[in-house]
């Protein structure tokens, strides 16, 4: 079992710095998983390392990814929960943290497109800018619902580069008829407290309860071309484009009925049944709308008639 | 962990009214009663949802006590019945305003109900019904022909359930769906033809 004495040095290599280990006992503990309990290499090796964490009172990000560095990944290349990767990335948009434990949150981007990245204020790092190239080192990947991320923790380097990383192109196309506006869209009220946008239910924001919201218009809506759904979310900006009905107008509309709701019903009367194409950047189950154009030209009957002609 | 604990949205099926009124077959694929209930549609596939496009002929409050809309919507094989009451008040008050004819766009699910003599009918319990120009009318139909032509395509594949399902629940010849499907596109070429053939100088004899 030779793989195993590599995972061992590793092992003894990423803890050196915390504990007295040698490979040999590190081995035996591997060993009598996988041999004995037939435990996977993997989740051996998890378990070994989570229990010299715990022996050495430290939490996964504190560790480091073990000797030699690491394997020097593309975003798109990420496919896996938990694995220690480097990065050469552009930052290439920064959202607000809404959680005092986060440092820095947005979106890195590298040639096989672009990937949300954490940064927690306990990690201590230097901030990393807008438009500018870094290589990270030691960086974790996480997976959630299917969607990866990166989290920057204590043992992350970064160097800042002096060529620029090309971003590519991720955006996602979907295309079908749009079959429901969901609940939460229309005007919205968003919690106005500093770097928090959580949309209000009630007039309450989940995190900072009774608030005096900020009026906001999105639509939430699902396409479905009959084979399958996609979940997209139209902004302010590409909900005015979309159903010609501005923010100022849709407060307008829902003063003179005294009811927001009104401002949904119209949107859904002039969107739901219509055929759309949209094009953004997929996050999490949604699709968000850079582009959108309704397809309202002729379709191809011809093409279809061959084929069914051919049947 | 990749968990999937959201339940996923049900696809909308697109069908002719030819072939939907032609399902009488309706299933659950779980015990639990709020399992989806399918509709079996004769060319082998699973209708819980439909999106369909036509022209709404007329409206009828049908009801006794309280509002109950019904509406004929057309498309080139036949007719849609589409039934609205206090469970479905947007589609309700739709079908309340809307004048007839005019082109409508109905989500909806499939309902079958049996009739006094025992044979069976297909209606839609709409979830929306919006008014919708001729161009998504038009792509609609070439849409659900490609659709069903997929599905027909599809019909002879080992291992396709629905379609081993229909063969059993229905004696329908699947080709019709097909020759049903090529009228359907026709009907939009005539359409085409008598449009552009109006601006075209008459040929000389």
């Amino acid at each position: 079992m030779a793989d195993l004495r590599t995972h061992a040095e590793e092992i003894r290599e990423q803890f050196s710095d915390h504990l007295d280990l040698t490979v040999d006992d590190v081995e035996e503990r591997l060993e009598t998983l996988v041999d004995e309990y037939r435990v996977p290499v993997d989740e051996a090796r998890r378990s070994v390392v989570n229990a010299y964490l715990d022996e050495a009172g430290l939490e996964r990000d504190e560790l480091g990814g073990g000797a030699g560095g690491n394997e020097q990944v593309l975003l798109g290349e990420i496919d896996e929960d938990e694995q220690w990767v480097d990065l050469r990335v552009k930052v290439v948009d920064l959202w607000d943290p809404g959680h005092e434990s986060i440092a820095q949150v947005g979106l890195v981007g590298d040639e096989s497109g672009t990937m949300k990245f954490v940064a927690f204020t306990t990690s201590d790092l230097s901030e990393l800018d807008e438009g500018t190239s870094y290589a990270l080192s030691n960086v974790v990947t996480d997976e959630y619902q299917g969607n990866f991320s990166v989290k920057l923790n204590r043992t992350t380097s970064i160097t800042e580069l002096d060529e620029e990383v090309e971003v590519g192109d991720d955006a996602d196309e979907v295309e079908g008829a749009l079959v429901d506006i969901q609940s939460g869209s229309g005007l919205i009220k968003r919690c106005p407290e500093e770097g928090c946008t959580r949309v209000l239910q009630n007039g309450r924001c989940s995190e900072h309860g009774q608030v005096d919201g900020e009026f906001d218009l999105r639509i939430k809506a699902v396409l479905d071309d009959g084979e399958a759904v996609h979940e997209v979310i139209f902004d302010e900006d590409a909900t005015t484009e979309l159903t010609d009905i501005s923010l100022d107008e849709a407060k307008e509309m829902a003063q003179e009925a005294l009811d927001t709701t009104v401002v949904g019903e119209e949107m859904a009367d002039r969107v739901v049944g219509r055929y759309y194409r949209v094009r953004g950047p997929t996050l999490g189950r949604y699709v968000l709308v850079d582009e959108f154009e309704q397809l309202s030209g002729p379709a191809d009957a011809e093409a279809v008639l061959i084929k069914a002609r051919s049947m | 962990m990749s968990q999937q604990n959201i339940p996923s949205r049900e696809v909308a099926r697109r069908v002719f009214a030819g072939e939907f009124n032609d399902g009488s077959y309706t299933f659950q694929e779980s015990d639990d009663e709020r399992a989806p209930l399918y509709l079996l549609l004769p060319t082998g596939e699973r209708a819980n949802r439909v999106f369909l496009v036509g022209t709404l002929t007329e409206k009828e409050d049908v009801g006794e006590d309280s509002e109950y809309w019904r509406g004929r919507i057309v498309d080139p094989t036949g007719t849609f019945f589409v039934y609205a009451g206090q469970y479905q008040p947007e589609a309700a008050s739709a079908l309340r305003e809307l004048e007839p004819p005019a082109y409508v766009a109905v989500v909806g699910k499939p309902r079958t109900y049996e009739t006094d003599d025992g044979s069976v009918n297909v209606s839609v319990r709409p979830e929306s019904i919006t008014t919708v120009d001729a161009a998504t009318r038009d792509r609609w139909v070439v849409e659900t022909a490609e659709r069903t032509l997929d599905r027909v395509e599809r019909f002879d594949d080992e291992g396709n359930e629905y379609a081993r399902m229909a063969r059993e629940r229905y004696d329908l010849p699947v080709e019709s769906y097909t020759d049903a499907a090529v009228s359907a596109l026709e009907s939009l070429d005539e359409n085409d033809e008598l449009a552009s053939g109006s601006e075209e100088p008459t040929p000389q004899a």
